[in-house]
């Protein structure tokens, strides 16, 4: 290599000396752009940004794009849609429907979820993992198979719980021919379903509650429930609102359950957000309208999420 | 860039070009349908899976031997339409704008798709000239301003008439259903058939009910229970909105049809208000209901389960109203996306499936069950000799006075589709029946509904 550079003219060495050195210094310039955590973090990331953006962010972006559209698909029309659903009846019983549907069930997911954490960690060690997980299986089973075995105990015309009711003498429930119980069925089976996530998320909150703290107000003798009040809820108090937010956004975009067991009757009286959508995008050939029904979700949550993570902010700095 | 080597004089004037442009197009579309047995290379479709066994395979067969016959090959996916997955594949692609060459489309689908598919009026001119009137109810859906843009296929079309319990009927209600509507129409006495009218099935319905055995009739928002009381509706003069965009559900008819559903749906068990599509199947087929309004799938069922049910089973024309005898109907049809690479293999290929031999194959495959949107073909033999007992589903196509009927017409499709899938008949029927609202309200609430669906 250097008999070649030797034999080389003096301004072609020059180029080539210049090459070189411009080469490592770009060499050196990867070098430290990798060396950057941050950089190294963005690329790691990258295949997961773009699936992102291409199966969420696209669709939601074209989505909004389609709610502004005429039925046929042919005209801009604004705003017009969200007016026209604004003036129908059967939607305000969709947006109070949806409200009681995800309110109700969040309610006793997170009750359920946190009386059942603290049942199971005062168990002993040993069985607690044994309960943790039989508790876990609702959440593991896949909705829509779940669903189709809960369609069958509340089945209109065979259900199983009427024949236990009618084995003991008492009358049969319409369970889904009545709208009130049919309401009922739907908010029972999302609650059976997404219980378990409260719980397991609860008990992981409750396990890194420090010992030395319950400790201190035994010593101060507080009895259970001023613990539980002025040590586990304060303790938690991040954990539980993230999860209600968490639980809000996906229970009011619940399609499963309800177009499984109801399909928004009797008389439109279960249709949640997801399930009118459907009707009206995909069953009736309206898409402008059903994505417009679909994005009405997007503000009630979007100011969920505001004040909830604006709370956990507060408190994160208040512990910080 | 290439230039004429024509002399100027004897060069086309661009008036001329697009004159002759303008004869070829109207030529081309004024022309009788001319096969070109030029279908090499390959096609696929996205079809609609069978609820039978084994009647796929007939579909397959059939076009295998029309792939072997013009040298192309066919691959046929079969979509179910359980969760709606037919629909949900077919908005996918017309709005990818890519897919299979042939699609399956339910009910109001053709409608929805229209701008994505390819006029078929060549073809269905032809089969109208092998076979004569198509269903009024197929051309209300598939014909689209003037253009055919899918064609009725047998398989998976369907009307929706009574399905009787002979037995029970005989003995609760003292009406042989098998005498009426013998396996034979030549032998149909028409003072007989008058005497089937929605009255007669009220009173049936009251006996049969007090004896334990009530009809079954769905009340939910799904298309067994649109269609059946679509059909009453007609039957009963009820019109929704007119050609011409009017409401006029606000009327005697309405009034008088829903005082009388008012009576039929108290003889009726209580959890019809929540049945899907399979609820009145079950109901026979358990034994305990004597009377549906759907296609021999629930008799098919029952024969594998319970065959004594299915012995006693008689499917025949719906009862008679003050406007006439309807009965709902729902074909399918088969569209060629605009996108599609092979349009012309794909037209070839829908019309050999569509002649009366591959029909008779396919009605054969379903027990009867597939119905073709051409009445002359219902001379096919499978009706005549499917059993138990022999004859039973010979009623299944529309014969006699019965004309089809479908929810939403003479309204324009796009309201029509509208009406029918958001199912404003049976929830008005449902608040005035079983939420007990009063009847002004509720006409008041379908007005309201109605004038929903107008919507540009």
């Amino acid at each position: 290599m250097a008999d070649t550079v030797h034999t080389l003219s003096p301004p072609l060495q020059r180029n080539r000396l210049q090459g070189a050195l411009a080469a490592s210094s770009t060499v050196r310039g990867l070098h430290q752009v990798l060396r950057r955590r941050s950089t190294v973090a963005f690329l790691m990331c990258l295949p997961l940004i773009l699936i992102i953006a291409s199966l969420v962010v696209y669709p939601a972006l074209y989505s909004i794009y389609l709610s502004m559209l005429n039925k046929a698909q042919t005209r801009f029309i604004g705003l017009g849609n969200f007016r026209f659903l604004l003036s129908r009846d059967v939607f305000w019983m969709v947006v109070q429907q949806s409200a009681i549907f995800a309110l109700t069930a969040v309610f006793f997911k997170a009750l359920i979820g946190l009386i059942t954490a603290h049942l199971i960690n005062n168990l002993p060690a040993k069985g607690q993992r044994k309960w943790r997980g039989m508790l876990l299986v609702p959440w593991v089973i896949p909705l829509a198979l779940s669903s189709l075995s809960w369609w069958w105990l509340f089945d209109p015309t065979h259900s199983a719980f009427n024949y236990i009711l009618a084995s003991f003498g008492h009358d049969e429930i319409a369970w889904l021919s009545n709208p009130y119980w049919a309401r009922f069925s739907v908010i029972l089976v999302n609650v059976w379903y997404g219980a378990p996530f409260f719980l397991i998320m609860y008990l992981a909150a409750l396990k890194s509650v420090p010992e030395q703290l319950y400790e201190a107000a035994s010593i101060d003798g507080a009895n259970a429930w001023q613990k539980f009040r002025h040590i586990t809820l304060p303790m938690m108090r991040n954990i539980i609102a993230i999860t209600v937010l968490f639980s809000l956004i996906v229970t009011f975009a619940n399609f499963d359950i309800v177009q499984i067991m109801t399909a928004g009757g009797p008389r439109n009286m279960t249709h949640v957000f997801a399930t009118y959508a459907f009707l009206l995008g995909i069953r009736s050939g309206d898409l402008p309208l059903g994505a417009a029904t679909s994005l009405f979700m997007f503000p009630i949550l979007a100011v969920a999420a505001i004040f909830i993570l604006r709370g956990v902010r507060k408190r994160g700095r208040e512990i910080g | 860039m290439t230039q004429s080597r024509l002399p100027a004089s004897k060069r086309p004037t661009r008036r001329q070009v697009l004159k002759s442009a303008a004869l070829g197009s109207a030529a081309a579309v004024a022309a009788p349908y001319v096969s070109g047995v030029y279908a090499a290379g390959s096609l696929s479709l996205g079809v609609w899976d069978h609820w039978v066994p084994g009647a796929n395979n007939t579909l397959t067969k059939l076009c295998n031997e029309w792939g072997a016959k013009n040298n192309c090959e066919v691959k046929i996916d079969y979509i179910t339409s359980q969760g709606e997955k037919d629909k949900l594949t077919a908005a996918a692609e017309a709005q990818a704008g890519t897919g299979h060459d042939i699609m399956s489309h339910r009910d109001w689908n053709i409608r929805i798709h229209q701008n994505v598919l390819e006029p078929l009026d060549d073809l269905i001119a032809k089969l109208i000239q092998q076979y004569g009137p198509i269903s009024p109810v197929a051309e209300y859906l598939a014909k689209i301003k003037g253009t055919w843009r899918g064609v009725p296929t047998a398989v998976g079309s369907q009307v929706k008439p009574c399905c009787s319990r002979i037995d029970l009927y005989k003995q609760h209600a003292g009406i042989d259903v098998t005498e009426i509507f013998p396996a034979d129409e030549s032998k149909w006495d028409q003072a007989k058939v008058d005497t089937w009218n929605w009255d007669t099935y009220l009173t049936a319905a009251q006996k049969l009910h007090k004896a334990g055995y009530p009809v079954g009739l769905p009340m939910g928002q799904t298309s067994d229970a649109v269609d059946w009381v679509g059909a009453l509706f007609n039957a009963f003069g009820v019109v929704m909105v007119d050609a011409k965009d009017n409401i006029k559900i606000n009327s005697d008819e309405t009034r008088t049809a829903l005082e009388y559903l008012k009576k039929l749906m108290a003889v009726n068990p209580p959890e019809v208000y929540a049945w899907d599509d399979a609820g009145n199947n079950r109901w026979l087929i358990s034994g305990k209901g004597s009377n549906i309004m759907n296609p021999p799938s629930a008799w098919a069922v029952a024969k594998r389960d319970n065959p004594q049910v299915a012995a006693n089973c008689w499917t025949h024309p719906m009862p008679k109203g003050p406007k006439g005898r309807f009965v709902g109907q729902l074909p399918q049809f088969y569209g060629v996306w605009s996108f599609s690479k092979n349009k012309p293999a794909a037209k070839e290929l829908l019309l050999y499936i569509s002649q009366k031999e591959s029909i008779a194959q396919l009605v054969q495959a379903s027990y009867g069950y597939d119905l073709p949107s051409f009445k002359s073909m219902y001379d096919l033999d499978t009706w005549k000799t499917v059993e138990p007992p022999v004859g039973t589903v010979y009623g299944y196509p529309p014969r006699g006075d019965e004309q089809t009927s479908m929810l939403g017409f003479p309204a324009r499709s796009d309201v029509g589709a509208q009406i029918y899938n958001q199912a404003i008949n049976t929830v008005m029927v449902a608040k005035f029946t079983q939420g007990n609202e009063k009847l002004d309200d509720v006409i008041k609430w379908a007005e309201g509904e109605l004038e929903g669906t107008l919507r540009a």
